[in-house]
């Protein structure tokens, strides 16, 4: 379900994630629902008529009319400083969506699952991680989530939880690669195509597999996976620039 | 029916009556990319132009650093809205470029290294208003920015200002270039706010 | 460095004009004959249009401008554009 027209939404909650970023939530009167993965494009308007468009994804599917989005500060933004630092609770938000049919998990699905995000790419991998909990699916989920330091973790109360959870499976691996939690077994590093092959679902049981996170990270990263087998047709990417 | 956010200006914008219309003052020099940028080794580099009977000059970069240097010191005015006052650079005049040139065509299509094009009059690379500049700021033009060397046009939208200039190709008609084939303005003139069609 | 994006940005403004989700539409490049998603392509954040760039060979696919009064849309690098109707 995809929907072109732009609707304007109440912001109704905010919540800081990590220094850098805020999740936040907005009631849209007419939402049609959104599948996971999906994303809004959100424009903003100066007094003067001036407007800005940015793509941001959903970390929300199903039919709720309240739906979230996560947003990682960009210094020198135009859009992210203000949805992060400036926007609050009972303002407006013009959003167009839902948008995107490509990069998306069906809660029908039953391949197994491997998530690979990086900083802010966890954002439409939590709406696929909420999804398959919000069903009780028990198809196999793992996520390889990389960021800088333990406290650039988006979501990580929920997703500790989620973890945890014994009805859908949840396997999540992280990767730090400028400052390690303490009594942390490796040191800081990016990740390497070695790691990589160690703490995702091997090519050989055909998963289904989502990269997400900046232009640099996601297409090392597919290149590795093509590379350890996979199947370039299923592994689907969405880049966030930067 | 546009709803106006609260708190939100876009990137400050000082108002200056010596602005184009609908141009605000910027301080950074934004990077804009239609492409991934083209890596050029001056060892390689040759710039041209080629008249309409096929006769080709051409230049290498120590033959076009041989030429007389100019110190330009201009306003530059984007079609995106912002201008960038004072910016200094350092390049060859198309005067000095084209002094042994024989033309009858009045329109120039500018090629560049990984496809862009760009047109425009010959009249307005003339006159000294037009250079091929290398230096910004008192460093060499970086890559993102057009470098080596790039085409500077700066009475016009910056567009016309191609990046990664390898060429002029003298035409006999104003053939647009790919922005202009692509919705913008044949000319550019800021002054007269021609940003599009 | 001036990274690019992929063609997942080009949803909303395309579903203005098509009323449904292009990016999943399969692209034929007529430069170099390469089949792939449009999601899958290089886009580059010039804020003059959007520039579309086959993700195999670079040839520009198509260009989509967003003009006061008009939409400009070009997609002469396209051979052939197949979509899935299921």
């Amino acid at each position: 379900m995809v929907d072109g027209t732009w609707k304007v939404g109440d912001v109704v909650r905010t919540r800081t994630e990590t220094p850098s970023a805020r999740s936040i939530q907005i009631d849209v009167p007419g939402w049609p629902g959104n599948i996971a993965g999906q994303h809004v494009d959100v424009r903003l308007t100066a007094p003067d008529g001036y407007t800005a468009v940015r793509s941001y994804s959903l970390a929300s599917s199903g039919p709720d009319a309240r739906v979230e989005l996560a947003v990682d500060r960009f210094p020198d933004g135009e859009v992210s400083p203000y949805l992060v630092d400036e926007l609050r609770s009972g303002d407006q938000l013009e959003l167009r969506g839902p948008l995107g049919a490509w990069f998306v998990w069906h809660a029908t699905d039953t391949t197994p699952v491997q998530l690979i995000g990086g900083g802010s790419g966890i954002v439409p991998l939590m709406a696929m991680i909420r999804a398959h909990a919000a069903v009780g699916s028990t198809v196999p989920f793992r996520l390889l989530y990389s960021v800088r330091t333990p406290e650039d973790v988006f979501f990580a109360a929920e997703l500790a939880e989620l973890a945890a959870n014994t009805v859908s499976p949840l396997d999540v691996t992280y990767v730090y690669t400028r400052q390690v939690p303490p009594g942390w077994p490796v040191t800081a590093g990016r990740l390497t195509r070695v790691a990589l092959a160690e703490a995702t679902l091997p090519a050989a049981g055909d998963p289904a597999v989502f990269v997400c996170g900046p232009t640099g990270f996601v297409e090392s990263v597919a290149t590795w996976l093509v590379e350890l087998g996979h199947d370039a047709d299923v592994v689907k990417t969405e880049r966030f620039g930067g | 029916m546009a709803v106006i956010s609260r708190g939100f200006f876009g990137r400050r914008r000082e108002e200056n009556p010596a602005l184009p219309p609908g141009q605000y003052l910027t301080e950074d020099f934004p990077v804009l990319s239609a492409g991934p940028t083209p890596k050029v080794d001056t060892a390689d580099w040759v710039f041209s132009i080629e008249t309409e009977s096929g006769d080709v000059h051409a230049w290498n970069w120590e033959q076009l650093k041989a030429l007389p240097i100019e110190d330009i010191n201009t306003d530059i005015h984007c079609v995106t809205r912002w201008s960038k006052f004072g910016t200094s650079w350092r390049g060859v005049s198309l005067d000095t470029l084209f002094k042994d040139i024989d033309t009858s065509y009045a329109y120039v299509m500018a090629h560049c290294y990984g496809g862009y094009t760009t047109n425009m009059p010959l009249a307005d690379l003339l006159g000294g208003k037009a250079w091929i500049a290398f230096e910004f700021d008192g460093e060499d033009l970086d890559p993102e920015h057009g470098g080596p060397a790039r085409l500077l046009v700066p009475h016009l939208y910056f567009w016309k200002s191609a990046k990664w200039i390898k060429g002029l190709r003298m035409h006999k008609t104003d053939d647009p270039g790919f922005w202009e084939q692509n919705g913008y303005h044949i000319y550019g003139d800021p002054f007269l706010e021609q940003r599009y069609w | 460095m001036v990274s690019h994006v992929d063609g997942n940005a080009l949803a909303g403004p395309l579903a203005e004009l098509f009323q449904t989700d292009m990016t999943i539409a399969a692209i034929e490049c007529v430069a170099c004959g390469d089949i792939a998603e449009l999601a899958q392509a290089m886009v580059y954040p010039d804020p003059m249009g959007f520039v579309v760039h086959c993700a195999s060979c670079e040839a520009v696919l198509m260009t989509l401008v967003t003009a006061t009064e008009s939409t400009s849309l070009d997609i002469r690098g396209i051979a052939r554009l197949v979509f899935d109707r299921n």
